[in-house]
């Protein structure tokens, strides 16, 4: 799955470092107070319960203290946040109707085109809307709902109503509770029971605006015996100081059902991305979580699996790469409630000058959950000396008939592959691409073919001018 | 006109400040076959690595010189795009990588852009010819490779890089009759007169199959002995130690 890394000349600022000058349709004041939140409900005429639900959540937001552990969040300034802005004035479903600004954005990260050639449906979310929304009419047909979230809210109130905020409370943590008072956009998924969704559905998350904050809010629901693999992408402009991203992603799969979420998460370095993302899985059901974080500032992100009942399969792939400035602290969380449940974990991560990576695991298995099996495998690459990278694993082990193993690697790149690779006529860029591309292969081949080749530039990106 | 001669020149080189290499001549002309022997520790891989550039080795003293430059100035993958080459004794296993996928970079990079169609026919051929099973394409570099495979390995990347000078460093160690034998014909299939050849081994069985025109023994980092063919058969008959006696290190 190598990349001609010859071919790679281009840089973050160029593909996805600019901004456009939008004129924005709404807007809050900057910074956060009940009038705001009170004011962003209105604006999207919200029922009194979702209103009601927002102004709780700022209390609980309120109430939570900041996190003590991870990475640094000293630097956010939640005063001088734009929480909500809205860039059009509808949603469109045909792309001549996105406005002229937004669409030259989304054409210049190549949307149209991808979703043209190999995707089920399509979501761009601009600031705090999502502007254009398709999906496949044979999906449609069958009963598929893909839809942005607000959407979902007007028009399947009661499916919507059932499942919210039910994964995750508002007052889970701080940010979950940010989110649950300002959340807007993101996508809402149902999938009929037995129906199949083979091809991914795609949302691509965009800020434009400096000292942006992005709350998005997806909520996925498979009901029994049905698939759907949904992807994720995002990027934003860089600007001198800092944006948020902190979404909320929920979900559930019934018995038998199979999920994927892929998130390619290649935000600016100067965007704090601080995600919830949790998933509940019934008996025999898979939940498999695709993580890739490349870009932010810094990143916290575990993405859970519970698994609830007999038969539960969960399993994370993470990768994550750090360079200079970068602190990415991900990892996973696994949950086995019933017995009869098997996760697997396995994080590959890469700091280069400077750059920092923590893997931070969860596992935790219920009293009365025997036959659980849980696998845990960590590596970590080295590019150079300035680079770390750290391992924290915490397990929770109530059950005494489980098989759990833990494996945990840090390496650096090698003289020896650097020198054989070289010796063949790849110079030392080349080269530690090369490892490094190799080093994620196991995680990357599991993505999506335009994805894995996306992946593979993106790393291929990160490494210029990481040699000599 | 580049001149495809590869000149050693009184090379001295150290690995951890240790001298291994004390003063190497040695002129290898194109299309020559030439044969390196020598006892253990004597400095037979120090040489192929030093020229190839390998890092830990340092160079105190002297010259490589190719096409009119002195080759130990130059980074490694400048020496493998000059047209050098070595297959090594001990290919790194590089995970995640597919052999096909760091073929066609590395074809690219020395020989220049190939048309897909032909990269692939060139690929799928000369791993019959080695005997290599289609999958080994797509495995991953050396992982898990047996030792025959990996020595198969280099001689699929020496065919499609076809480079003007290969250095085989112990290529038949390790294994049995019949891969020395898959090897070995298929370096025959390689040579030809624009190609020069060094064979670092520490057997002669060896150079029963390849027939080199130069033989020479490297004894505690110099050459003591060059000959033709028949030094090689002497030296299979009567040892080291007696071939050796009375020569001094530097005697040619």
């Amino acid at each position: 799955m190598a990349v001609d890394a010859l071919q790679i000349n281009e840089n973050y600022a160029q593909k996805y470092g600019f901004h456009d000058t939008a004129a924005y349709a709404a807007e809050a004041p900057r910074g956060l107070s009940p009038d705001i939140v009170r004011a962003i409900s209105e604006r999207k005429n919200e029922p009194a319960w979702m209103t009601e639900f927002r102004l709780q959540s700022l209390k609980y937001y309120y109430q939570r203290p900041m996190p003590s552990w991870g990475s640094d969040l000293s630097g956010i300034d939640f005063e001088n946040i734009y929480y909500y802005l809205k860039p059009a004035d509808k949603n469109a479903r045909s792309w001549d109707d996105v406005p002229e600004e937004i669409k030259n954005t989304f054409e210049r990260l190549g949307i149209p085109e991808a979703e043209r050639k190999h995707l089920a449906g399509v979501s761009a979310q601009y600031e705090s809307e999502v502007v254009y929304h398709s999906i496949r009419k044979d999906l449609e047909e069958k009963g598929v709902i893909f839809t942005d979230t607000d959407s979902a809210l007007r028009d399947h109130p009661e499916l919507f109503r059932k499942y919210w905020a039910t994964v995750i409370p508002a007052n889970d943590n701080k940010f979950a509770a940010l989110n649950s008072a300002v959340w807007s956009g993101g996508s809402f998924i149902w999938v009929p029971p037995g129906v199949k969704v083979e091809i991914p559905l795609q949302a691509y998350f965009r800020i434009n605006v400096e000292n942006m904050g992005q709350f998005e809010r997806t909520l996925i629901i498979c009901e029994p015996g049905s698939y759907v693999h949904y992807v994720e992408g995002c990027t934003a402009p860089t600007y001198r100081s800092d944006s948020l991203h902190s979404a909320v992603v929920e979900i559930i799969v019934k018995e038998g059902a199979r999920c994927r979420y892929t998130t390619i998460q290649n935000w600016s370095n100067n965007v704090y991305n601080l995600v919830t993302k949790r998933a509940q899985a019934f008996r025999d059901a898979t939940m498999e979580w695709v993580d890739c974080n490349l870009g932010s500032k810094v990143t916290m992100k575990y993405p859970a699996i519970f698994l609830m009942e007999p038969g539960a399969k969960g399993e994370t792939l993470s990768v994550a790469f750090a360079g200079p400035g970068q602190h990415q602290d991900a990892g996973a969380k696994m949950v086995h409630v019933a017995p009869n449940t098997s996760s697997q974990i396995i994080s590959k991560s890469i700091s280069k000058a400077g750059g920092r990576t923590s893997y931070r695991g969860y596992l935790q298995v219920y009293k009365n959950a025997d036959n659980v099996s849980a696998n845990v495998s960590c590596d970590a690459l080295l590019i150079d000396d300035q680079s770390r990278s750290d391992t924290y694993p915490y397990m929770d082990i109530e059950s005494e008939k489980v098989a759990i193993s833990h494996e945990a690697t840090v390496s650096k790149v090698g003289e020896e592959q650097l020198f054989y690779l070289q010796s063949r006529g790849l110079s030392a860029e080349e080269a530690t691409t090369m490892i490094v591309n190799g080093f994620i292969e196991p995680i990357v081949k599991e993505l999506p073919m335009e994805y894995a080749v996306e992946m593979n530039r993106l790393i291929a990106l990160e490494m210029e001018g990481s040699v000599g | 006109m580049a001149d495809n001669t590869l000149i050693i020149d009184d090379l001295h080189a150290s690995v951890a400040g240790k001298p291994i290499l004390k003063g190497v001549n040695l002129e290898i002309k194109q299309g020559e076959i030439h044969a390196l022997l020598g006892p253990n520790g004597s400095g037979k891989s120090t040489l192929a690595y030093t020229i190839a550039g390998h890092p830990k080795y340092e160079v105190t003293q002297g010259r490589v010189m190719w096409q009119g430059e002195n080759v130990l100035e130059m980074e490694p993958d400048e020496r493998a795009k000059r047209g050098l080459f070595l297959a090594f004794q001990y290919p790194t296993a590089i995970p995640g990588v597919q052999m096909v996928n760091f073929l066609r970079l590395a074809v690219k990079n020395v020989i220049g852009t190939m048309p897909a169609v032909e990269f692939r026919r060139r690929v799928k051929s000369t791993m019959a010819e080695l005997k290599m099973d289609d999958s080994f394409a797509t495995r991953y570099l050396n992982e898990g490779f047996s030792g025959g495979e990996k020595k198969r390995a280099e001689i699929l990347q020496l065919a499609m890089l076809k480079p003007k000078m290969a250095i085989l460093d112990e290529t038949d160690s390790g294994l049995d009759i019949d891969a020395i034998k898959i090897v070995s014909d298929g370096i025959n299939r390689l040579k030809n007169p624009e190609m020069g050849i060094l064979i670092v081994t520490h057997y002669n069985r060896f150079l029963n199959s390849i027939r080199p025109d130069r033989v020479h023994i490297l004894v505690e980092g110099k050459v003591a002995r060059s000959g033709g063919q028949e030094l090689a058969e002497e030296l299979d008959r009567v040892g080291y130690d007696t071939l050796l006696k009375g020569v001094p290190a530097n005697g040619r």
